[in-house]
């Protein structure tokens, strides 16, 4: 737990406040510096964190703040969007993310994603799941059918689908779809899980299956974690980074987040006073 | 502060904020936009009378043309007899000069009608005879109608149809006539006359059309090896050597042939049967040129669906006869469906790859926006244009190119290098394609990002997800356009007419010949046949119930073109599109 003030600026938020707990593997991601603009616009400005191997890290903050921005810059999805500036460097574990020779579809392979909508295929289950294994050329069916039950194990879904499996991904509940698009993004068996909002369009039955999984998944995967509820950033994360107009205000440890904030502006956002 | 004071604040505040004049809360009629409705539902409902007549006046011409008519018999004042089908009956306005020279009777009948006298259309048939097939009948001209027994109407294979009696049959020289002569026996010789003028055109067209086609194929090995070795060169004199050989071969086969068709032929010519129309003037024909005889006043229901059905069987499996206006339209058909297929199979891969490039691979700027209005506006291009230039570039030039490379041996006879089914296919598919094109980029550009994200975070490549996520999900949309396209092209007649469409096709485009299908040959199409058929022919009225069946015939093939089409969507579409919550 230590404060790194850097970049010292006018205005408060020109620096980090920082206090995590660390893995013990050491940090996976490391961003440092990392700037961000969308045309002119700058989204996000000299954002410095380190991911911890094995926790779930919670992004909050306010609508608008970069939170989507940061985590679409992990896996290069940002690379889709027209003018598109970034400076600065983020690694996965060494490997420089924006480095020039990089291998992008590589790298993607290696964090799965889960978006705020669910958003499967119009496929089968079946061809739903193990989607990220087609990409890759895989033709052994038995490997297949045991990536897919594995994946849809480890995302509960498991046994209100085993026997409809050849059925449209389309036709399953909202919840379901979700829980589907995270057995996709966990089947190719990635080293870290983004996930954007995943519960915002779910009820509390599959929101809570949904922590559920992200407790029973953290250990093997890597989480990073946008979201707008609290009480789930404090039930599911074990480090908290508090964003604010394109800049990380603060990045702790949760409970200490929630309890004891660094800082005003952190204390006032996690009690609700504003955002 | 007491509750009483806030009470009471509350209490005053109205009336120290400044009170405006009360709103109306009716809505004023524009304001809820009924007039507009009302217009909206008019102009629907003048669009769909449209249609809806049009459908209505196609269909019933069309399923009403084959119905057996009965043979009225005219007696005019004059003492002449006309027999005919009537046709139509107007009423018309009778000019001075003409009501001058009518009987005092007649003339006061059509003043005291406002000038106004009817008259019927006959279909009096016996062209040959009468140089002319129908004839109008003026109602103060009739003395009696009658419509007796006995009087045939006769379809001929030549001359169009006979109306009048049948007089008697000669078979081998005996002479059959009068109560012997029953139409059991006639139907029965009738049969077998026929089977024998099919067998004639069967070796005819048939068999010795084989021997000819090969016949020319070695003619052609002479000309190649000229081309080749040079005249008289030894390998040319080897060449022609053997198709010496060969050709005489043939020629034994042609001679038994030509022998067979002969024998059938004395045969056919010795039965002949002596029709006479009303008046009693005779005309001998042979029986096998009788297609269908029926006395048309003498039929029963049942009888008169048998004649209707098996002319709607004629019309759509036979070849047309008498300049396309009698007969069938098979070829017509045919050639339709096949060009309507080879277009479809050309422009759905150019237009779908063509759109794929624009929206998904190419950088999205002006040069982009300029090829996409181009595509647009093409679409507004007379078809006619299109025509010209399939004639001038695919014809002429492509096709030119291919016959120097690949039949050297047949010029100055063109293969390629004039118009043809290919050069139709391939012209239609331009004038389609910025449908498809348009059509499918709409329907890439619907598929939802979220899905492409979702593949592209599975560590998928661009292309793996346009194959396998975007392509299936828009292709209920290109369907649509390709519908769209199809339906165009296959109504599409003014540009075929200069790139290999003809009034009447030797051949069908396939065949038992290899390659089996002919792209180089023209072929007929029911756009051009309607054209031909209903301006094109000796006499309009004898084209036109066949207009009304042809366009018919042409809407239910592009209907079931169509709905097959729209069968296949709706199944990708449930595929794809289904999803709830
Ligand atoms: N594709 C884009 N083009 C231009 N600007 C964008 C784009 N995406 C996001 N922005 C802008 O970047 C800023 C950060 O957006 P971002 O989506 O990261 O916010 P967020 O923190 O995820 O908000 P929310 O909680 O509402 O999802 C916003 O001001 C947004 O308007
Ligand atoms: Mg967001």
């Amino acid at each position: 737990m230590n404060a790194i003030v850097k970049n010292t600026g006018q205005s408060e938020f020109e620096s980090t406040v920082c206090h995590i707990t660390a893995s013990s593997d050491g940090p996976v991601i490391e961003i440092k510096d990392f700037n961000l603009w969308y045309g002119k616009a700058q989204a996000l400005f000299n954002v410095t964190m380190n991911i911890e191997k094995g926790l779930v890290t919670a992004l909050i903050g306010p609508s608008g703040c970069g939170k989507s921005t940061l985590l679409r810059s992990l896996n290069r999805m940002n690379d889709l969007i027209e003018n598109l500036t970034i400076a600065g460097g983020m690694h996965l574990e060494g490997l420089p993310i924006y480095g020039p020779k990089v291998d992008v579809i590589g790298l993607r392979k290696r964090m799965g994603m889960v978006f705020q909508k669910p958003n499967p295929f119009p496929k089968s289950i079946y061809e739903n799941v193990i989607y990220p294994l087609r990409v890759d050329g895989v033709r052994d069916r038995t490997v297949l059918a045991e990536a897919c039950e594995r994946a849809l194990k480890g995302s509960a879904l498991w046994d209100e689908v085993k026997d409809r499996l050849d059925d449209n991904a389309l036709g399953l509940s909202g919840g379901q779809q979700q829980r589907l698009c995270i057995a996709r993004a966990i089947a190719s068996d990635p080293e870290v899980l983004l996930m954007d909002e995943p519960c915002s369009a779910l009820d509390p039955i599959a929101t809570s299956k949904i922590e559920e999984l992200i407790d029973e998944l953290k250990g093997h995967y890597t989480i990073v974690i946008v979201t707008h509820n609290m009480q789930q950033a404090a039930r599911v994360s074990q480090n908290t980074a508090f964003m604010y107009l394109g800049r990380l205000i603060e990045y702790g440890d949760t409970e200490e987040i929630f309890t004891s904030p660094k800082l005003s502006r952190t204390q006032d956002y996690v009690t609700g006073r504003f955002g | 502060m007491k509750s009483g004071e806030t009470m009471e604040a509350v209490a005053v505040k109205p009336t120290t904020g400044a009170i405006t004049a009360r709103r109306s809360y009716e809505s004023s009629l524009s304001a809820r936009g009924e007039p507009f409705l009302w217009g909206l539902g008019g102009a629907l409902g003048f669009g769909v009378l449209l249609v809806v007549g049009f459908l209505v006046l196609v269909f019933w011409n069309g399923i009403t043309t084959f119905w057996p008519k009965p043979i009225e018999v005219v007696t005019l004042l004059s003492g002449e007899l006309v027999a005919g089908e009537p046709t139509r009956r107007e009423a018309f306005k009778v000019g001075p000069e003409r009501l001058a020279s009518l009987p005092e009777a007649a003339k006061a009948r059509i003043i005291a009608d406002d000038h106004i006298a009817r008259r019927v259309l006959l279909r009096t048939g016996n062209f040959d005879l009468y140089n002319d097939d129908y004839r109008w009948i003026e109602d103060y001209k009739i003395e009696k109608v009658e419509t007796p027994s006995n009087l045939f109407f006769i379809e001929r294979q030549e001359w169009g149809a006979f109306v009048g009696r049948i007089k008697s049959l000669s078979k081998d020289g005996a002479v059959i006539s009068g109560d012997e002569l029953t139409y059991a026996f006639l139907s029965s010789e009738q049969q077998e006359a026929r089977q024998r003028f099919r067998a004639i055109k069967a070796i005819e067209k048939g068999e010795i059309g084989e021997v000819n086609f090969e016949l020319n194929q070695e003619r052609l090995k002479i000309r190649k090896a000229v081309l080749q070795h040079g005249e008289g060169a030894p390998e040319t004199k080897r060449v022609e050597a053997e198709v010496e050989q060969a050709a005489l071969a043939m020629k034994v086969r042609f001679e038994a042939l030509a022998l067979k068709s002969q024998e059938i032929k004395s045969q056919d010519s010795k039965i002949l049967v002596t029709l006479a129309d009303i008046t009693g003037t005779e005309k001998v024909t042979p029986l096998s040129q009788i297609v269908r005889f029926y006395p048309a006043n003498d039929l029963s229901l049942l009888d008169k669906v048998g004649i209707y059905l098996s002319r709607w069987s004629e019309f759509l499996t036979d070849d047309p006869r008498e300049a396309n206006t009698e007969g069938g339209v098979l070829p017509a058909i045919f050639g339709t469906f096949v060009m309507t297929l080879l277009m479809v199979v050309v422009v759905a891969p150019f237009g779908v790859v063509t759109a794929l490039y624009l929206r998904e691979y190419a950088k999205q700027g002006r040069l982009v926006s300029i090829v996409r209005i181009s595509v647009n506006n093409l679409a507004g291009v007379p078809s006619i244009v299109y025509g010209v230039f399939g004639l001038g570039f695919f014809a002429y030039i492509l096709g030119g190119s291919i016959d120097a490379l690949f039949y050297p041996e047949r010029l100055p006879n063109p293969t390629f290098g004039t118009g043809g089914l290919l050069w139709s296919a391939l012209t239609l598919a331009l004038l389609t394609v910025p449908v498809v094109i348009v059509a499918t980029e709409e329907a890439l550009a619907a598929v939802p990002k979220s899905m492409r994200e979702g593949s592209l975070a599975c560590g998928a490549s661009k292309w793996q997800t346009i194959k396998n996520i975007v392509l299936p999900r828009a292709m209920p949309g290109i369907m649509t356009g390709l519908i769209l396209a199809m339906a165009r092209g296959a109504g599409e007649v003014a540009p075929l007419m200069l790139v290999g469409v003809v009034k009447l096709a030797p051949e069908l485009p396939v065949d038992g010949f290899w390659p089996f299908v002919h792209l180089e040959r023209s072929f007929m199409h029911l756009g051009f046949h309607i054209f031909d058929v209903g301006f094109q022919s000796r006499n309009s009225e004898a084209g036109k119930p066949m207009v009304f069946v042809t366009t018919l015939l042409l809407i239910a093939l592009i209907a079931l073109m169509n709905a097959s089409a729209v069968i296949i969507r709706n199944r990708l579409k449930r595929k794809f599109m289904v999803g709830h919550f």
